[in-house]
């Protein structure tokens, strides 16, 4: 028996007589007798050093004052962006996340215990799809970071070719990771730089020649729009894999991937439907032309119908999976993010496609009237000026951008990412996020408190 | 019932944007969207009705016992949702400097020291989403360490067991390293006479899960370790069994010198479905100056902050510092037990040979031991008399509430039903599940068609996996939706695993 079993614990259910009995059943006297096939030499002979148990209400004020020392959205206003964005989660997206069936189950992999999760990511499929223009979405990513790397997986295999292009204007994050999965891939990362702010569809074209993919961000790292079509047609004429890694919420506004001749997108789904969380979780997104159907990484639902004819849906297309083809499977993956694209799939559903241009429409609006106040008001150089940008645009403050965002938080404004860490030349230039949280006030606000912190 | 598309009209709506009055801003024509995504139009009821009554036909384990083998579907305490939500947790911005984030990379930096007392290893990082991303990450530090040692051309092989997680391999190939399979004893151990012809100068490392998916503990594992050690090449523990042996057995001192932890499954993070996890890993010192950037440190001063100083890193493996809010449930679920975690693993172990023990008659046991957190049965018995395959049992359980086990896993048992119960469930959940367990394999004897009609009280009956995957349906098709006609009579559900 335990020997320092103080109080029963509330996870816990057995009682002392629970454990007796249990034990007479199995035919042993001891729970250290059920451990007997573990060597003595690798038994664990101590207690494990660890803090001692707390009681709900000690846990709840232990995490409570770790969390106070944390300075959130709601306590500072924040322009932070590069990735991960301070957009509206509407109450009905944790009502829905909450109800237990949800949160508490598995993976489905018995369907008829799981219809409905089972239809709810047919459905973020089929809001996927209609977003990015492409015929097949999976279930979703751990982020927008994994889901590039998994993309260039799948080029591998379809084209036979061991290059991955990626513009310079794509998020650092995202570049960094695939360059790290590349190496197990046997594939080289080329980078194609931009030209003041975007990049050369001339530059992509001579980069493609024997590309397995040419990866390009839409709207770009420093929130410019990119010359899409043209990038794309660029990878399609050279036989790479052109995919696009676009901000869901842009896709109200902006044309759908499939629709300028991709063969895939995807991207960070955090955007829509995911608090920022401190960097996750979250979920990526990934969606492909008919094509690609069979070389999908993970799961993928279907429809289909039960031996009594009524509709129903399964996980689909398992044999690309690890847990049937092992070493041969399109993927390693099996935990995704599927509570967070339902979280995504609700959100989306409350914005419906008014909402969605209309989100859209208040990102392009504020963005650029903070682009105006950022240069009239307080004097700042805006870069890439004559580029249409998308909720995100670069300015330079005049000297490092780390002593302005901390000249600036003692203010009580974020005033954005100090992108120099990324970009080389770029010491001096903060990246300025703007969702439709952020209001006239409190741009008027970000413009005055760097009038007075930057030194333009 | 109706897709979400299905209740939609034009003309609904549940959201309502702030506008300003600013004027608005034209894309140039060539990038602007032509054509509306078709996003269901619904007003906030239909909408909470519509995702409320998908939730009724889901199962969770707040809804009853989920005993899926290898998954550790243990309770997922309801406070650390309400942690997980304070707006100091879910409000934070990952690239708010590190004096606006000082409770945030206290907590990551106090998990991690946890992870290394639990491990009994020397680093952590927290970095990968999930427990495969764990393992792909930790090859990716063998990779790097070779490289560093200039052995990295010649050690190209990764021994995996046949009893192993479809994921080993798979990671296998992702990281560019080739399997070598090595077989399973009569003991359910690794075979060490096949493992010590396969392992030489060309083996960069072991993947090794222990207890294994056979729910056994390697009674050779100082052999093992000795044999790879001896080579020169590393261990790899895959950390999903790992509830079995907290504050037991250390996988550092069993001889690993990687491991990963599955946050989702031994520290209770809800599965939401199929995520999120999280994938720590932990490692032996000299493979510290590998791990992924940024780490999380604490300086001199007592802060906390974020180095990305690592020049041999072996870079980035997802955005940031992993999935945090996966780190607070899971710090939450460790304080609640603190050194208690060992009372936890030995439940768990009690559970699971109570189960054991009262089921081993009914069904066949491939390998008569004691088992640790799970155990493996095989239907086999009841296919040979009766024509009743694991598939069966595992429908006909769900007319008696349960949801089933893990079925077809490990591959090495055929016809397998892999049972886990957990720590957190109560005798009379145990006996209600061994009693209905009892109770099917008398049905497959008198009454057959009871387990093959299975399940009779569930939204759906057994679906056409076959045709799914034939003829893929993967999107809601609006005025272009097929209309599937029902099918004959026939298999129509593949036999492979379902589960892990």
């Amino acid at each position: 028996m335990t020997e320092n079993r103080v109080t029963q614990h509330p996870y816990l259910a057995l009682t002392d007589d629970d454990r007796e009995e249990m034990l007479r059943t199995i035919g042993v006297s001891s729970i250290a007798e059920l451990f007997g096939d573990i060597p003595a030499g690798v038994h664990f002979d101590r207690e494990l050093d660890l803090e001692p148990a707390l009681s709900e209400q000690e846990l709840s004020a232990h995490l409570t004052e770790l969390a106070s020392r944390n300075v959130d959205t709601t306590r500072e206003v924040s322009f932070l962006g590069a990735g991960i964005y301070d957009h509206y989660v509407p109450g009905v997206v944790d009502a829905v996340l909450q109800r237990g069936e949800f949160l508490t189950a598995y993976t489905p992999y018995q369907p008829e215990m799981s219809q409905g999760v089972l239809q709810a990511i047919f459905e973020y499929q089929t809001a996927i799809c209609e977003l990015t223009g492409m015929d097949v979405s999976n279930a979703s990513g751990y982020d927008g970071t994994t889901v590039t790397a998994d993309a260039c997986f799948v080029a591998k295999h379809a084209t036979g070719r061991s290059k991955i292009v990626i513009t310079e204007a794509t998020n650092p994050q995202v570049r960094q990771v695939v360059k790290t999965y590349a190496v197990g891939f046997g594939l080289e990362v080329v980078e194609v730089p931009h030209r003041d702010g975007t990049t050369d569809p001339e530059d992509v074209r001579r980069a493609a020649e024997d590309a397995a993919a040419v990866i390009f961000q839409q709207p770009n790292v420093f929130g410019c729009l990119e010359p899409a079509p043209e990038l794309a047609a660029a990878a399609n004429d050279a036989g790479a894999l052109s995919i696009a890694h676009v901000d869901p919420l842009s896709l109200g506004v902006l044309e759908a991937p499939g629709k300028y001749g991709c063969a895939i997108a995807l991207g960070e789904g955090q955007a829509a439907g995911n608090f920022p969380a401190y960097g996750g979780p979250h979920y990526g997104f990934l969606a492909a032309r008919q094509d690609y159907i069979r070389r999908m990484p993970g799961r993928i639902v279907g429809e289909t119908v039960d031996t009594a004819g009524k509709r129903g849906y399964v996980l689909t297309l398992q044999t690309r999976e690890q847990h049937i083809r092992r070493e041969k499977a399109t993927s390693n993956i099996t935990t995704n993010q599927t509570l967070l694209a339902l979280g995504g799939l609700t959100y989306l559903t409350w914005l419906g496609p008014q909402g969605i241009r209309e989100v859209g429409e208040a990102c392009l609006a504020l963005g650029a009237y903070a682009k105006q106040q950022l240069a009239e008001r307080a004097g700042l150089e805006v870069l890439f000026a004559d580029r249409t940008t998308f909720k995100e645009c670069a300015v330079r403050v005049g000297r490092n951008a780390r002593d302005v965002v901390k000249a600036a938080r003692e203010r009580g404004v974020h005033p954005g990412y100090a992108i120099g860490r990324d970009y080389a030349g770029m010491d001096d230039v903060l990246l300025v996020a703007v969702t439709e949280k952020r209001t006239p006030a409190e741009i008027d606000r970000l413009a005055d408190v760097l009038a007075e912190v930057a030194h333009a | 019932m109706k897709l979400i598309y299905e209740k939609s009209q034009p003309g609904r709506r549940s959201s309502f944007v702030p506008t300003h009055d600013l004027p608005a801003v034209e894309v140039p024509e060539e990038l602007r969207r032509a054509e509306p995504p078709r996003l269901p139009e619904v007003h906030e009821l239909e909408l909470i009705r519509h995702f409320t009554e998908l939730s009724t036909r889901n199962f969770g384990i707040d809804n009853g016992f989920y005993p899926l083998g290898s998954c550790t579907m243990k309770y997922n305490p309801r406070i650390n949702e309400r942690l997980v939500g304070l707006p100091g947790f879910a409000n934070l911005h990952p690239l708010q400097e590190e004096d606006g984030a000082q409770g945030a990379l206290e907590l990551m930096w106090r998990l991690q020291e946890i992870l290394a007392e639990v491990t009994g290893l020397h680093a952590v990082s927290l970095q990968p989403a999930a427990g495969s991303q764990g393992e792909l990450t930790g090859l990716m530090l063998v990779r790097a360490y070779f490289e560093d040692r200039g052995e990295s051309e010649q050690r190209r092989k990764v021994v995996i067991p046949d009893t192993a997680h479809g994921t080993n391999p798979a990671s296998v190939t992702m990281a560019g390293y080739e399997v070598t399979p090595v077989k399973t004893d009569a003991r359910g151990n690794i075979d060490v006479d096949d493992l010590r012809v396969k392992v030489d100068g060309h083996t960069a490392c072991l993947m090794l899960t222990n207890p294994s998916t056979l729910g056994l503990f390697d009674e050779n594992i100082e052999e093992i370790a000795k044999i790879f050690h001896g080579a020169g090449a590393l261990m790899y523990y895959d950390g999903a069994n790992l509830n079995a042996v907290c504050g037991i057995s250390r996988p550092g001192d069993m001889g690993f010198d990687i491991v990963h932890i599955n946050l989702h499954k031994t520290f209770s993070q809800p599965h939401g479905g199929g995520g999120p996890g999280g994938g720590p890993i932990a490692v032996r010192e000299m493979l510290e100056p590998f791990l992924p950037v940024p780490a999380v440190v604490r300086e001199d001063d007592g802060t906390f902050g974020l180095d990305y100083d690592r020049p041999n890193s072996i870079g980035k493996v997802r955005g940031f510092t992993g999935p945090f809010g996966v780190f607070v449930r899971s710090y939450a679920f460790i304080r609640m037990f603190g050194p208690r975690l060992r009372e936890m693993s030995e439940v768990a172990v009690l559970n699971a040979n109570y189960m054991l023990a009262r089921l081993k008659d009914a069904y066949e046991l491939p390998y008569d031991r004691l088992c640790m957190h799970e155990f493996v049965l095989s239907a086999r018995n009841l296919k040979r008399e009766h024509g009743a395959t694991a598939l069966d049992v595992a429908k006909r359980l769900m007319d008696y509430g349960f949801h089933p086990p893990t079925v077809y896993f490990p591959l090495v048992v055929p016809e397998a039903l892999m049972i886990e119960p957990t720590e957190t469930e109560a005798k009379e959940t145990l006996d209600a599940f061994c009693d209905a367990m009892l109770e099917i394999a008398r049905e497959a004897a008198e009454q057959p068609e009871l387990l093959k009609d299975a399940p009779h009280h569930r939204p759906v009956q057994r679906l056409n996996e076959v045709r799914a995957a034939k003829q893929p349906v993967v999107k809601y098709g609006f005025a272009d939706h097929p209309h599937l006609e029902p099918t004959a009579r026939e298999p129509v559900v593949a036999e492979a695993p379902k589960g892990v």
